[in-house]
């Protein structure tokens, strides 16, 4: 290969490397947010990370959920600040009750929020494409392709809602939340507090937003004659007999794959332009309509009468796209090679429970009682895998205990919720008010790591501190469960295994509601890593080689050729589970074996 | 149009690769190139496999390296070398591995299928593979944690990114207590492969 091409002189100003989402946080401090709300998730969750951290006086938090992010974001709106508000795809069908009625009074103050989609489903249950939602809700939706242009989109994102007085949508995927690139950035400009008028014809009862609905329409056509001039929108034109019509990260793709095409990038995917999508697909003869998920753009061109256009029967609807994906849908070149797999074991590396993590031992407990589980998202949904295979159902945040007590009435006489703590706070309060009202006899696990471990650890209500590290009230988890009816609640430390199961035992024998808090901080917490660690140790003369340390599961254990466990030093977490298992007492502190 | 180097990077979760990516990226950046970076969030603490894709050029539209054409697999263990090393340009590309196996603990039996042959299969299929201890050379330096910064020493050699870029990034990226023993890691990853390509 090439070593000796010339680098570029340093003589340049040196732009700023920025993660996509630190640029749409950098974005929003520029626009003068003075209110941001959002709840972690998996591509959104460094947005409020960055507020919090770079640019406080944005006012940043962690909401209890999406909804109620949503619904503070609204407030504040209403009442003239400038708003921000942040969530993965998912989350919006939490927050949709409130998105679904905001349209109609219209905002006040600028209100931005985010849609992080996870095409691929990298880290997500499902992988659903909420380009429908700003169309159901009739709201604009603008899609940035790189770094920089996410920093530019939110700042004109803001001018764009108060313009119209109407939230704005700004659509970001993985590939692109999750990509770094370099970023010309420009100072804060403070925006006034526009003024609240209490005005309950716009703001409140019902059946006053009957005079509002003609609105929503008027301000859709009004968007739509917008999109066919505004800046969002940028055509590329060729001589090329190709064109295409793309929006997002495919951009991206699609000046790698076909760089001679003509380019129509869509910034704004809702309303979509019609003229500007005539006028375009007049001009070449074949138009490739490239956009990842759903087929949103091309149906619309399809209901235009617009037919020299190629889509989703060639790219497809499922999962990402990629240069290499485009090229292979199009015959350009020779086959994108596969990984590695002839006359060798390409091994799987998945994901699992961290050293010392503290999931492990309920599951452990778990796996023994032989119980139909119904599990939640977080990290304990790894639970499912070997070599635990102790939860039986994940479906969407808080759906544990409603699954639980349906499970139940279909028959399995003894059934187990398992909930994270961030998630019970999020979504599971509800249903355990309702599982206590309708007489279910479950056990709920709240797995209580003071933290949301999944996304990264974010601070939570029962953390008592807030997404500004500030101290606040901690929310009182146990109180909590005994206010919704339940009698039986126990509180036990994870890493004494003994007691762990005993709990879990005695709670599922229990005639009626149970719930079992296993308490122990996440090991990733920076309190838990700056914490002296005591790593412990194996004692080879003492062990018998029955490798019950070995079904700890823990990374941490490794074996040596001669077959003993072996401890490495500095992954050990001092969580004692080996020690605890061991029936000859090989394993004991590194430091006490010295002295023996 | 001109060159854009395709970089892949390949890790286990808690090895630091996506930090090199990073390190790479900025350097590229100081060096006055276009520079995109894309990476996958999620798992990386959870010991899982990490990849992460640094493209830097005059002009860089995709972030994301297409596989066949990488001009460098970074590869901080064996067997993510072998996960990815279908990103290498075969014709033009090297791997870069560090020669550490790390046996994955959430698969059951996984000592007895782990590939411990995968540079010799790697070699067998034509690629160019250059092997260094880099684990090793850390832990001899003091901290078995930088082998990535090794790696990306070695990495250096490779890709038209001046000394100054590198030191730069060092410099803006790392807390000041660890600063002085990275140095002495890129430069300990340097010499590695300049060795390494003599011998071969
Ligand atoms: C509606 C919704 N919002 C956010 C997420 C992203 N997410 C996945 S798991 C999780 C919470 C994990 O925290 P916790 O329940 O405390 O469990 P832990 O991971 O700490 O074990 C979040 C926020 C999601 N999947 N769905």
């Amino acid at each position: 290969m090439e070593t000796n091409a010339k680098p570029k002189t340093e003589t340049q100003p040196v732009r700023e490397l920025l993660l996509a989402n630190q640029a749409i946080a950098r974005g929003a401090w520029e626009a003068g947010v003075t209110f941001a709300a959002g709840y972690p998730g998996t591509p959104s969750t460094e947005i409020i990370e960055t507020l919090a951290k770079r640019y406080p006086e944005t006012n940043p938090r962690w909401s209890t959920n999406e909804k109620v992010a949503f619904e503070e974001g609204m407030g504040a709106a209403i009442g003239g600040l400038r708003v921000l508000v942040t969530m993965k795809h998912v989350g919006l069908n939490v927050a949709a009750d409130a998105f679904m009625v905001f349209p109609y009074s219209g905002t006040n103050g600028g209100f931005v929020f985010i849609s992080a989609d996870d095409p691929g489903m990298h880290s997500s249950q499902n992988e659903q494409d909420n380009r429908y939602y700003g169309r159901m809700g009739k709201v604009p939706i603008l899609e940035p392709s790189d770094a920089q242009e996410c920093r530019d989109f939110v700042i004109a994102a803001f001018d764009l809602s108060e313009q119209f007085s109407t939230p704005v949508m700004l659509r970001t995927t993985t590939r692109l939340a999750h990509h770094k690139g370099l970023v010309d950035v420009g100072p804060r400009r403070e925006v006034s507090q526009r003024e609240f008028v209490a005005d309950a014809k716009r703001f409140s009862v019902p059946i006053y937003r009957k005079l509002h609905r003609p609105k929503v329409e008027e301000r859709l056509e009004a968007l739509r004659a917008y999109a066919e001039t505004c800046s969002f929108n940028r055509v590329e034109h060729s001589d090329n007999a190709v064109g295409v019509i793309t929006s997002g990260i495919s951009y991206q793709y699609v000046k790698e794959v076909l760089p001679d095409a003509g380019v129509l990038r869509l910034g704004m995917t809702y309303p979509l332009p019609p003229e500007m999508l005539r006028d375009f697909c007049g001009r070449y003869q074949t138009v490739y309509v490239v956009e990842e998920g759903e087929s949103f753009i091309e149906e619309y061109m399809l209901s235009l009468g617009i037919n020299n256009i190629q889509g989703k029967a060639l790219f497809g609807v499922i999962g990402e796209y990629s240069p290499g994906r485009l090229r292979q849908a199009l015959n350009l070149g020779a086959a994108v090679p596969q990984p590695f797999t002839e006359d060798i074991m390409l091994l799987p590396r998945p994901p699992m429970f961290c050293v010392g993590c503290g999931h492990r031992t309920v599951f452990s407990a778990l796996r023994q009682l032989k119980v139909t589980v119904a599990g939640d998202i977080g990290c304990y949904t790894m639970g499912a895998l070997p070599p635990f295979e102790a939860e039986h159902t994940t479906f969407c945040m808080g759906a544990s205990i409603g699954t639980a007590v349906g499970l139940e009435r279909a028959g399995h006489d003894k059934v187990v919720a398992i909930i994270g703590d961030s998630t019970f706070i999020h979504a599971g309060i509800p249903p355990l008010i309702d599982a206590v009202y309708n007489g279910s006899k479950l056990t709920l696990v709240i797995l209580d790591n003071s933290t949301t471990g999944m996304t990264g650890d974010q601070p939570h209500a029962a953390t008592g501190y807030n997404a500004l590290g500030q101290e606040t009230h901690k929310l009182n988890l146990v109180a909590m469960c005994k206010a919704t009816g339940v009698e039986n609640i126990t509180v036990v430390d994870t890493w004494q295994r003994k007691e762990v199961a005993r709990a879990l035992r005695k709670a599922v024998k229990y005639n009626g509601p149970s719930v079992v808090i296993a308490q122990g901080p996440c090991m990733q917490l920076p309190e838990m890593k700056r914490r002296g660690i005591p790593p412990y140790t194996v004692i080879e003369e003492l062990c018998t080689q029955c490798d019950a340390c070995f079904k700890v599961w823990c990374p941490a254990i490794k074996r040596t050729a001669a077959n003993f466990p072996l401890i490495a030093g500095d992954e050990c977490t001092s969580c004692t589970v080996c020690a605890q298992v061991c029936p000859t007492e090989a394993i004991v502190l590194a430091e006490t074996a010295v002295v023996a | 149009m001109s060159k854009v180097y395709n970089l892949m990077f390949a890790g286990v979760g808690g090895q630091g690769s996506l930090l090199i990516a990073e390190l790479t990226s900025i350097a590229a950046a100081h060096a006055g190139y276009d520079v995109k970076q894309t990476e996958v969030h999620g798992v990386s603490q959870r010991g899982g496999s990490v990849e992460t894709h640094v493209r830097f050029g005059d002009k860089v539209y995709s972030p994301i390296v297409t596989p066949g054409e990488a001009d460098a697999v970074i590869a901080l263990e064996k067997l993510e070398a072998l996960r990815f090393a279908h990103y290498l340009n075969p014709t033009a590309g090297v791997i870069l591995v560090n020669t550490y196996e790390i046996v994955p603990g959430s698969v059951v039996n996984a000592d007895k299928m782990y590939p411990y042959e995968t540079i010799e299969y790697l070699r067998g299929k034509g690629l160019h593979v250059l092997t260094l201890p880099a684990s090793q050379i850390a832990r001899d330096l003091g901290d078995g944690r930088m082998a990535n910064v090794v790696m990306i020493g070695a990495l250096s050699t490779r890709i038209p990114i001046p000394d100054s870029s590198w030191q730069k990034a060092l410099h803006l990226r790392l807390p000041a207590r660890y600063l002085e023993g990275n140095l002495k890691a890129f430069a300990a990853g340097k010499q590695a492969v300049e060795a390494e390509i003599v011998s071969n």
